[in-house]
């Protein structure tokens, strides 16, 4: 009954093999929270219908397997679990150190991030680096870190015209976000700096670096430390 | 399939046609890491394969896509294919869809283009075996995870398959006409209520299904762009980035849908005004660009009908020998 009286958070079936739960219509802790909470719930309990996990911002996507569980089941199963969330002990936060090479021949738009907050480029790689990140969740691609929050100091529009490439590994601000290319791709994000760090490897028994809720410090290295660490490929990472 | 040892045998990729790769049903268990499941197109005409072989439904096949290729068998099998008419021969004899068929080594099968569908399975018994990775064969294109190298087949590429080594007699099985018809011939897609249904007025969601649509050329196994009537949101609300299904009918700002398939984004900040329903997913997998197509609004209930009705169809009381 509580979805009719408070709306959130709110149950609906997204589709017949998949049930959306939203915490709130915001980016907050506190629905990042709730998200957490019931993704570690739903990994405790393993119900066997289930096929995939699609955490965001403030909801949770669960995919099922319709043969194995009817759909109305299904939700009453999620809806029961929603009601426990507040039992559950969140996880610890992991602190993972990510070193950046802030270097303009690896971040071609640093130099704009500054101008275009009319603050010097040490103060971006500054600012930068020495804030902590919550990683939200992962999604859009493999390893895809949503990260918050970007001091205001350093917001900057997106390119008019995405690039073709941008190499794995680039750290980039887009608007009011900032987060990491785990692989080559597209994109339309100002590059400020670039990890040796492979951020997802599908051949690692722990594929992705980052989970969601890890706090993340970008950590400044020079030119020479980049070069060293990405030729040894390094894959292991400090955790503090 | 009692008494057969399996043997490593390969397929010779002599050319690829225009996009042919390893699938199976899909990989699971990793979107919260930002890996969408992938795995065939048209998951039903690869389990029928797989039935007619007696494969598992899961073992991996050759997912050929608008035009199918050459392929050369380095021993002999038994393979089948499946979904779309490509004008298969092996060795210059035609060969039936939806059925067994044995092959000799060094036999040349040659597919060109489609003459119904977008997409053909090309099973083998005993199934495609390259290097699993995260549980499954599938190979995802957009982020060149799995499958052969992560990539889309090439001239030269020799494909590992486990080739069955037994004394029992070779007898074609094939499908049953009648339900070929009942599972393949879709001429609207049926689909449920997406989470954002209510941001779109009654006349917007009249004129979503009244429309027809068309695939456009910017269509793959990530999204099928639709191009066709402009629908409006009511309210141009701020949506927060969520989770996505397979299926998803989202609504760019341009108004023209796009349908979310096998390799997804798992996340994404569109409205969604339908979901397509899982029995009519493969359906999807056989749309070629240019191919016209209309939806309908049906129940959850219903949807779940249909695909208990759908799943009845796939197994082996409708193969018959030849």
């Amino acid at each position: 009954m509580f979805s009719e009286v408070l709306r959130y958070p709110r149950l609906q079936l997204a589709s017949d093999c998949s049930v959306l739960v939203t915490f709130g219509i915001n980016i907050s802790r506190e629905h990042h929270r709730d998200v957490v909470r019931l993704f570690t719930l739903l990994l405790s309990e393993r119900h066997p219908a289930i096929r995939n996990l699609h955490p965001a911002y403030c909801s949770l996507l669960i995919t099922f397997d319709p043969l194995v569980a009817d759909p109305h089941h299904f939700r009453d199963f999620i809806h029961g679990l929603v009601e426990r969330i507040d039992s559950v002990l969140l996880p610890m936060s992991r602190v993972v150190e990510i070193p950046v090479c802030y270097d303009t021949a690896l971040g071609p738009d640093l130099q704009f991030v500054a101008s275009h907050n009319h603050i010097s480029v040490a103060e971006v790689i500054r600012y930068h680096s020495s804030t902590e990140y919550l990683v939200y969740f992962l999604g859009f691609s493999p390893g895809f870190p949503y990260l918050g929050e970007l001091p205001k100091q350093l917001f900057a529009p997106r390119l008019p015209t995405p690039r073709v490439k941008v190499p794995a590994g680039s750290v980039a601000i887009g608007g009011n976000q900032t987060g990491i290319y785990p692989a080559d791709s597209p994109g339309g994000w100002r590059i400020i700096g670039r990890t040796p760090l492979k951020l997802f490897r599908a051949e690692r028994s722990e594929p992705a670096l980052l989970h969601m809720g890890d706090i993340v410090r970008f950590v400044p290295i020079t030119r020479r430390e980049f070069n060293e660490m990405a030729l040894l490929s390094m894959n292991q990472w400090r955790v503090a | 399939m009692e008494g057969c040892l399996n043997e490593i045998s390969y397929i010779n990729v002599i050319s690829p046609g225009f996009q042919t790769t390893v699938q199976d049903l899909g990989r699971y268990g990793f979107a919260h890491l930002g890996v969408s499941a992938s795995g065939a197109a048209d998951p039903v005409s690869l389990r029928i394969g797989n039935l007619l072989l007696g494969n598992p439904q899961n073992a991996a096949a050759l997912e050929l896509t608008l035009v199918g290729g050459e392929y050369q068998f380095e021993s002999g099998c038994v393979f089948a294919l499946t979904g779309s008419d490509f004008g298969a021969t092996l060795d210059g004899q035609e060969i039936p869809l939806w059925s067994s068929v044995k092959a000799q080594a060094g036999q040349i099968l040659r597919s060109g283009s489609t003459r119904s569908g977008a997409r053909c399975y090309l099973c083998i018994g005993g199934g495609i075996n390259t290097r699993r990775v995260l549980g499954s064969f599938s190979t995802h294109v957009m982020t060149s995870i799995g499958g052969f190298s992560g990539r889309p087949l090439r001239g030269g590429d020799r494909v590992r398959f486990l080739g069955q080594v037994g004394d029992a007699p070779f007898r074609p099985q094939r499908l049953k006409k009648a339900v070929i018809h009942q599972l393949m011939h879709r001429s609207v897609i049926r689909v449920t209520h997406g989470p954002q249904a209510d941001l779109f007025s009654d006349e917007v969601t009249a004129l979503f299904t009244t429309a027809v649509y068309h695939v456009t050329e910017e269509t793959n196994r990530m999204g099928l762009r639709l191009t066709g009537s402009v629908l409006k949101q009511e309210r141009a609300a701020e949506m927060v980035t969520e989770g996505v299904a397979l299926g998803a009918v989202q609504i760019p700002p341009s108004g023209e849908p796009i349908l979310l398939f096998v390799e997804h984004q798992t996340t994404g900040g569109y409205p969604k005004i339908a979901n397509v329903v899982s029995a009519d997913i493969h359906i999807l997998g056989q749309l070629r660009p240019r191919d016209s197509v209309r939806f309908e609004f049906i129940s959850f209930e219903r949807a779940h009908e249909l695909l208990l009705r759908q799943e009845a169809m796939i197994s082996t009381q409708f193969l018959e020998f030849v």
